[in-house]
């Protein structure tokens, strides 16, 4: 019986030990490796002592490693916490002490913020560096050989347990963990497979990061199908991710607007033989009409699916493709095996051709946030069974006459930049933080290759002068790079209510019509 | 004037590399390997050099074998000015 996450894998192990499951650059790892190298890190972190349940941090660039690790902690029962690579010192402080993680599996490139990290978790016992550190610590861990090892024993999982904790950006400025169970994953997994039509012979390349949920779900689906996942550290070079794909030759290309975006201002473009691609697929923010337009032109071989997903239960509406003509800036309807609707303020189901904010049920809603049971219950509420929780998404729809969904608006301040979830309290807290600021607020304002840009207005304190690149330069240092400002503008007064709390629906307006004068 | 390296250098330690984690780095050290760059600091690095040294990086010169280091970023230079100055 196959209910479990890593199960999926260890099937397509038995079945294809010798078939590449990863290439990383030079590098390819088949089945087998892939496995064994899993099997080594799960006997070590035993050793160490973590146990079912407890947490196991990721904090890796995309590679075997970060495979190898996720499903070491699934064999053993722990729960694997993906960290993006970008994550400053602080905000991995905040992450490991709130999940008071056990262990941490990283690189030495990231030393610079996972070793002032380690100062204030006093739940973190045992690190394990792949490429080797000479820090002076106790709980450093040597990566273990790929031999020698005794079989770990079958830990009591069940699908009920949890396989994962996701950090995502909260309203409060603190990232909040997203539990997700075994069922969860398998179910997201499934259903998401199932209507991409996703198989065993593809070649599927992945340069999201696998700390990003749909970056680990081409690991997830592609290993449970026993396809080929080619890893690629980011688009930074999106010439060299071409050169990737032709050589591979790729069949499915997941991305977020912005890959797009770069891809499609290649003038050698047409250069790149790319008649293996068959998928594309976009998450994290809605395209443009034009861009699908473009994107459709320019790879007329391959089908595009434009969706829709929260961290919270990863996958949420998908467009299938033969409505991208009909209906192009809907994102679509419910996956297989999920039900969808919306809901007024007072909780009602609402007809088609209402607006309203979303409703998702399904094995894919996640089991909460991790020990915030006040935010939990914002999210989850009583389902139409008895004992049975749904996910208020907190983002408004509409519905058209048939029941497709068109996105509105968020209900909370979170901004969308890069496919990134920003919350503007936390680029606040950065920025206030920066002597001689006196009041900061930080919006989302619209940018036609970001989604959003995120753009800080800022008071100074008497007799201070600040520049632009100071503020930059300064977020750049406690933020990942995608939360720092792309705009600045120093003001003498913020707006204000009546309560003196800083109104921002004013900032907004003023950003747009200045755009609008320069333009 | 500075050499290109050192230009480069400077660029980088003062956009990139902030506070605590400024520590010297080797002139074939990956930005990319230890990072120090990331996806939107290339994009700012190219438009230095494009400033800086008045030479249009084409899109299929944008490559970590030309970018990625001190001293891809100098050799790339060379061969780039030589072809504009001969």
């Amino acid at each position: 019986m196959t209910m479990l996450l890593h199960q999926h894998f260890l099937d397509s192990v038995a079945r294809t030990p010798d078939k590449t499951a990863l290439v990383c650059g030079e590098q390819r790892h088949s089945y087998a490796e892939v496995a064994r190298r899993a099997h080594v890190l799960a006997c070590a972190l035993q050793r160490r002592g973590v146990h079912r349940g407890d947490r196991v941090a990721l904090f890796f660039d995309n590679g075997v490693e970060f495979v190898a690790g996720l499903y070491a902690c699934l064999s053993i029962g722990a729960v694997f916490m993906p960290v993006n690579p970008l994550t400053k010192s602080d905000k991995l402080a905040f992450m490991l002490c709130d999940a008071r993680a056990s262990a941490l599996l990283t690189q030495d490139a990231l030393a610079g913020e996972w070793q002032p990290a380690l100062q204030t978790s006093g739940s973190m016992h045992s690190v394990f560096v792949s490429d080797g550190c000479d820090a002076d610590d106790a709980r450093l861990q040597p990566w273990p050989g790929l031999d020698g090892h005794a079989p770990s024993p079958e830990p009591a999982t069940i699908d009920q347990d949890l396989a994962a904790i996701i950090y995502t950006s909260g309203s409060t400025g603190f990232p909040k963990g997203v539990m997700l169970s075994h069922l969860n994953m398998v179910t997201a997994a499934n259903s998401v497979s199932s209507y991409l039509g996703l198989r065993h012979d593809d070649v599927i390349l992945c340069a999201l990061p696998l700390a990003f949920d749909y970056g680990l779900y081409q690991v997830l689906m592609g290993f449970k199908l026993g396809a080929t996942v080619v890893l690629e550290r980011n688009f930074s070079f999106p010439v060299k991710v071409l050169e990737t794909m032709v050589r591979e030759h790729v069949t499915v290309f997941p991305g977020v607007p912005t890959m797009f975006a770069s891809l499609m201002t290649l003038k050698s473009l047409s250069q790149f033989d790319l008649g293996h691609l068959r998928l594309i697929t976009n998450t994290a923010a809605a395209l443009s009409e034009t861009h699908i337009q473009r994107l459709r032109a320019l790879f007329p071989q391959a089908t595009l699916y434009s969706m829709y997903g929260l961290t919270e239960c990863k996958r949420v509406t998908y467009l299938p493709p033969e409505q991208l003509d009909v209906r192009p800036t809907s994102v679509g309807r419910g996956m297989p095996n999920e039900e969808l609707w919306l809901v007024d303020d007072e909780g009602r189901r609402l007809p088609n051709g209402s607006v309203g904010e979303l409703v998702i049920r399904g094995s894919h809603v996640m089991r909460g946030y991790w020990e915030r049971p006040d935010e939990t219950a914002q999210r989850l509420k009583p389902g139409p069974l008895p004992g049975e929780s749904v996910l208020y998404s907190g983002d408004l729809f509409r519905t058209d006459d048939e029941g497709w969904l068109y996105f509105v608006a968020r209900r909370d301040d979170i901004i969308k930049t890069r496919g990134e979830k920003v919350s503007p309290r936390e680029v606040e807290n950065a920025i206030q933080s920066l002597p001689g600021v006196h009041e900061v607020a930080v919006i989302g304002v619209d940018d036609e290759i970001l989604g959003q840009a995120i753009k800080a207005f800022i008071t100074l304190e008497p007799g201070v002068q600040l520049t632009d690149r100071d503020v930059i330069r300064h977020c750049l240092t406690r933020l990942e790079s995608f939360m720092a400002p792309k705009y600045i503008e120093f003001v003498d007064a913020l707006p204000k209510t009546d309560t003196g709390k800083i109104k921002k629906t004013g900032l907004a307006r003023g950003h747009t019509d200045a755009e609008r004068t320069a333009a | 004037m500075m050499n290109t390296k050192a230009t480069i250098r400077r660029f980088v330690e003062d956009n990139f590399m902030m506070g605590s984690r400024r520590s010297a780095f080797a002139d074939n050290a990956s930005f990319m390997e230890h990072h120090i760059i990331d996806s939107t600091g290339f994009l700012e690095l190219i438009t230095f050099i494009e400033e800086m040294f008045h030479v249009t990086v084409e899109e299929d010169e944008m490559l970590p074998e030309n970018l990625d280091n001190l001293d891809a970023i100098n050799a790339y230079l060379s061969r780039k000015l030589s072809t504009v100055t001969a």
